[in-house]
């Protein structure tokens, strides 16, 4: 198989309590569509569950969807969480309920791209296409 | 310290490194392989499988549970199918086993069969052996969701269980040839239903009219409720006596090796195809023989059987 000819792998999860997770299936689903490995973890996840998970998949990037409100704290604090345990060149994105007045400070967070209620998911494709690669490794 | 070294530490990160080199197919996974395989052979491995939807997630979640309560690390491999039209996959079986991510002595690892067929993906091997080599006790390996021939996981586990379900089909299911006939352990999940103790009278009825195995082991049907965590106990038992039977009739041994004469086939047959289509593509002769074949002025047998004495002499020439 040829370098380029690698998968990228994409972690889809939904932080903290909120309980709906149609509009990340949506997305999982048509990420799978277009030629990406999605792994889904369902409702409810810790943020040292979701780093836990993007560690032991080797993910390339974390969508996360958020509708409770709380994206001001839950995005800085998996930046966080990532960079403690090294995992800082995973692509992190999201979207769901969140004032765009927020989105500058998520962004000056780490927070790569974030996409509001009603944006096309071909939109979404192919941002995730230009923006996540598959991360270098070496021995 | 190299990611190898790492691995041999138990390391998570530097072993999901590995795995994703080994999964994307990547020189260094075999160089990373081969420093590895002194540390493998280990390692108990159960295998699950079962169709779609039988619960077997939900059975692995709770193994996990049971295995660390005795103190044993923990590996799982989960396989999903890759969707044969985009490439792309949703590996779901996470989501039953996600209380166990943050345990350092777990790992779960999901995989997407990439167009292989047979149940696993082409990596499931390579992965256990890095699990193995980072000192995983048991390793679990969830199939996809099966139907009757996708028997793979029997050369790769040493106890095989299957997981299935009441209300799947009548007893004419239950005596037709594959799956059934590789389990070494029956678990009939959701043994709540009503219909279960039918199943199990079913199952029953298969093991009385089949002949003995060879091997001379029983395989026991346990009805279990991974929701309500009934018969986990039960089914904890009769994992450890199957595996006290493979190593007092020393199958555990002869497993082993049946696995490195398969890995070592396999390995032989992809480096030895590998270099032939090289050397002809290298050498401009693969078009030619191609469309010479397509043309019917040779046929691809007798160009198949030259091939191999012209391999043949240039090896007794070394």
């Amino acid at each position: 198989m040829e370098k380029d000819e690698r998968k990228v792998k994409i972690l889809i999860a939904k932080p903290g309590l909120d309980g709906h997770d149609r509009g990340a299936k949506v997305v999982a689903r048509a990420l799978r569509d277009s030629g990406f490995e999605v792994i889904y973890t369902g409702l409810h996840q810790s943020l040292d569950q979701i780093v836990h998970a993007a560690m032991e998949e080797d993910v390339d990037g974390i969508g996360l969807s958020i509708l409770s409100g709380a994206h001001m704290y839950i995005f800085p604090t998996l930046i966080e969480k990532l960079k403690e345990q090294g995992l800082d060149d995973i692509v992190v994105f999201g979207g769901g309920i969140i004032p765009t007045d927020d989105i500058p400070k998520l962004k000056e967070a780490g927070v790569k791209q974030i996409f509001l209620p009603g944006t096309a998911l071909e939109e979404i494709i192919e941002w995730v296409r230009e923006n996540v690669k598959p991360r270098a490794v070496s021995l | 310290m190299g990611l190898v070294d790492q691995v041999l530490k138990g390391d998570k990160k530097a072993a999901a490194r590995i795995m994703r080199l080994v999964e994307d197919d990547l020189p260094e996974a075999r160089e990373a392989l081969k420093r590895l395989y002194p540390y493998t052979g280990r390692a108990y491995i159960i295998g699950v499988t079962g169709p779609p939807g039988a619960g077997k997630s939900s059975l692995v979640d709770l193994l996990v549970e049971w295995f660390r309560k005795r103190g044993e690390g923990v590996g799982v491999v989960a396989v999903d199918p890759t969707s044969p039209f985009s490439g792309g996959a949703i590996l779901g079986d996470r989501i039953r086993m996600q209380r166990h991510s943050t345990d350092p002595g777990v790992f779960i690892k999901s995989l997407a069969t990439r167009g292989h067929l047979g149940g696993l993906s082409k990596a499931t091997d390579d992965v256990i052996q890095v699990m193995d080599a980072m000192g995983k006790d048991v390793i679990m390996v969830e199939t996809v969701g099966v139907g009757q021939d996708e028997v793979d996981i029997v050369k790769t586990a040493d106890t095989t269980m299957l997981v299935t379900v009441p209300g799947l089909g009548d007893d004419i299911q239950a005596i037709k040839a594959g799956i059934l006939e590789i389990a070494d352990i029956f678990v009939v999940n959701k043994g709540d239903k009503p219909e279960a103790d039918k199943t199990v009278r079913e199952l029953e009825m298969m093991l009385d009219m089949s002949t003995p195995r060879e091997d001379g082991w029983k395989p026991p049907i346990i009805k279990v409720s991974a929701v309500k965590g009934e018969g986990i106990e039960e089914l904890m038992e009769a994992l450890k006596t199957h595996r006290k039977f493979l190593e007092t009739s020393g199958r555990f041994e002869s497993y082993r090796k049946d696995r490195v004469v398969c890995t070592f086939e396999n390995l032989l047959r992809d480096k030895l195809f590998q270099t032939a289509i090289a050397k002809l593509k290298g050498n401009g002769s693969y078009e030619r023989l191609i469309s010479e074949i397509f043309n019917k002025r040779k046929d691809p047998y007798s160009v198949v059987e030259r091939l191999s004495c012209q391999c043949e002499l240039e090896s007794k020439r070394e």
